[in-house]
């Protein structure tokens, strides 16, 4: 089966965020990048799927050179081929410009793909739209927020989580699925495989190469301010015996937060 | 026009897409325009005039068969032809499991931009403006959209409800929808694991999270007992709780979690690291319970105990107890 693994360079997530002067943007340097931590249960669970079926793992990447660094990963991880799609514009946030990009490339470049597999969002951007948009413009299933998945018989069945339970869901392939914590666990890169990915050649591929015009790719987004977060008033706090603490708690409980 | 899809679980409309429909309604009001709804599936006709005392003008039942069992290609097919029928300016969404999973097709259907997870949404110039945290709430991003219409999700327990005009009414509008006959290439075959009457940490309006301090997943219990007596809430974890298996990464919250916006969280054990704040810190209130009172958890917390945890929340359950009991 042939599998192609969606993959973010994204803030690691211990990172501070700074603002950038324009008041719209984060500013990136200093900050540590690496795969999006969902993203690797999607890779993780490609290899899986090779290696009990047979089959290739591709991963790709939309983003500027930068990006290199986690399809290497990927190939450490033990992907067979990566790609790199060169994004002439930094975040956008805009899921359908990524979506439109991807939906571009299956079709070009890999149309016998069966398994589409991304992490249910990067974080970061934190939008879940990449897996949908990518399955709704190439007319395929999509099965979202997955904690188990099955592939078999020109088909799949996956357990997606939802508030409160799990959804089985039955696939027909090709598909879009995206991975949640709980899939599995990531291997970590061997030596030997970190070797070998540094030698690897990564084709790269321009929006231009895909037939893509500018204007179709154009951003629906348009960023008004990136500000941070407003700061929480400093609180209370009390010390002394479990009474006395959990008393002043559960009043406040009751008086201030209304709870009880 | 703003367009809500109504969500329906169990014969009940969610509370969070009561939310979304009464932001529409405030929003609407300000453009001068009408706030709509829509309700997708077999009986969901029944629920429509639940929906005008939240602003609902009229009410739109597509009332199929075929729809009954959510599939997300059906549903997206359906709400796309209402929209281009409607035209509407804007399409609302509750941020639950659904509307994230349903919005993305719909847009990418429309070719619409889409606001995933909104938390304000405001209008100026006459022009809809949304606002949402990214990087798991280290920052916020507030956009406008470009195409028409917009589409967005707002994160369920975050905007108020209306307040409930008793007696408002509105017109009811059946509509027809011809599934199309390549459907159905995904199908929701059955719904497992149900947890009963639990309520989801994303959907709660008190979070009781234990990390690290919790010491073993037995200790969980003393913070389920808590939240048996507080209603709609949920018990939470850090992600080194969940790491250590002592609880399932359902309840997670934090950047590899669930980013929550309750009424009350409640820290319990939890030092808080940068991505455990993250995920909480748009709570209304928090309040933390840790031995160290250098934990930076303290720093986000309107109320803080320094003190043991294995001697506290039994005190505090023992307190509430005897409130409850006044």
């Amino acid at each position: 089966m042939n599998i192609l693994v969606f993959v973010k360079r994204v803030p690691d997530t211990e990172s501070k965020i700074k603002i950038g002067p324009d008041g719209r943007s984060i500013v990136e340097d200093g900050l540590n990048f690496v795969i999006s931590p969902y993203d690797e249960y999607a890779m993780e669970e490609a290899l899986r799927i090779r290696d009990a079926g047979g089959g290739k793992v591709t991963a790709v990447t939309v983003g500027g050179d930068a990006s290199l660094v986690i399809l290497r990963k990927c190939l450490a991880m033990g992907a067979d081929e990566a790609v790199l799609v060169k994004d002439p514009l930094p975040e956008t946030y805009d899921g359908l410009r990524i979506a439109k990009i991807i939906a571009r490339l299956v079709t070009a470049r890999f149309p016998d793909a069966e398994l589409l597999l991304f992490g249910k969002q990067s974080v970061g951007a934190d939008n879940s739209q990449v897996p949908s948009m990518t399955a709704e413009l190439l007319g395929i299933a999509q099965a979202n927020v997955v904690v188990k998945l099955e592939v078999g018989g020109g088909g799949a069945t996956a357990l997606r989580e939802i508030e409160g339970g799990q959804e089985k869901i039955s696939l027909t392939l090709p598909a879009v699925v995206s991975a949640q914590k709980g899939l599995n666990e990531p291997r970590y890169e061997t030596l030997k495989g970190i070797m070998l990915a540094k030698k690897k050649p990564i084709p790269t591929l321009s929006i231009e190469e895909l037939g893509i015009r500018a204007e179709e790719i154009a951003p629906t987004v348009a960023v008004v301010r990136v500000e941070p977060p407003p700061a929480r008033a400093a609180g209370r706090i009390v010390t002394g015996t479990p009474q006395d603490t959990a008393g002043q708690l559960a009043a406040f409980l009751h008086g201030e937060a209304k709870i009880i | 026009m703003i367009l809500t899809y109504i969500e329906i679980r169990d014969r009940r409309v969610k509370k969070a897409s009561l939310e979304a429909l009464s932001e529409a309604a405030r929003i609407a009001a300000e453009l001068r325009t009408e706030a709509v709804a829509v309700v997708v599936g077999a009986g969901a006709g029944e629920h429509a005039a639940e929906l005008f005392p939240y602003g609902a003008a009229r009410v739109w039942v597509l009332e199929n068969e075929a729809l009954t069992r959510y599939s997300t290609q059906d549903h997206a097919q359906a709400l796309a032809d209402l929209s281009r029928k409607l035209n509407p300016a804007a399409v609302f969404f509750s941020g639950t499991a659904l509307g994230r999973d349903l919005a993305p097709r719909l847009a990418a259907k429309l070719g619409a931009g889409l606001a995933s997870d909104c938390t304000e949404i405001a209008v100026r110039d006459g022009r809809l403006e949304f606002t949402r945290p990214v990087y798991a709430g280290k920052a916020l991003l507030t956009f406008e959209l470009t195409s028409s219409p917009r589409v967005a999700s707002l994160r369920p327990n975050v905007f108020s409800l209306a307040r409930v005009e008793a007696g408002a009414s509105g017109e009811i509008v059946a509509e027809s929808f011809a599934a199309s006959a390549d459907r159905t290439k995904a199908e929701v075959v059955e719904i497992v694991g149900e947890r009963g009457e639990e309520i989801d940490v994303a959907e709660a309006d008190v979070v009781i999270s234990g990390g690290r301090g919790m010491k073993g997943p037995e200790n969980f219990e003393l913070l389920r007992e808590l939240a048996r007596l507080i209603p709609k809430s949920a018990v939470g974890a850090s992600r080194s709780a969940v790491d250590s298996g002592w609880i399932g990464h359902q309840h997670q919250v934090g950047q590899t979690g669930k980013t929550v916006s309750p009424n009350l969280y409640m820290a319990i054990g939890i030092s808080g690291a940068i991505q455990h704040i993250a995920g909480m810190s748009s709570s209304k209130f928090i309040v933390a319970v840790n031995k160290d009172p250098d934990a930076p958890v303290f720093k986000v917390a309107n109320f803080g105990v320094v003190g043991d945890l294995f001697e506290v929340i039994p005190a505090l359950r023992d307190e509430i107890k005897k409130l409850r009991s006044e």
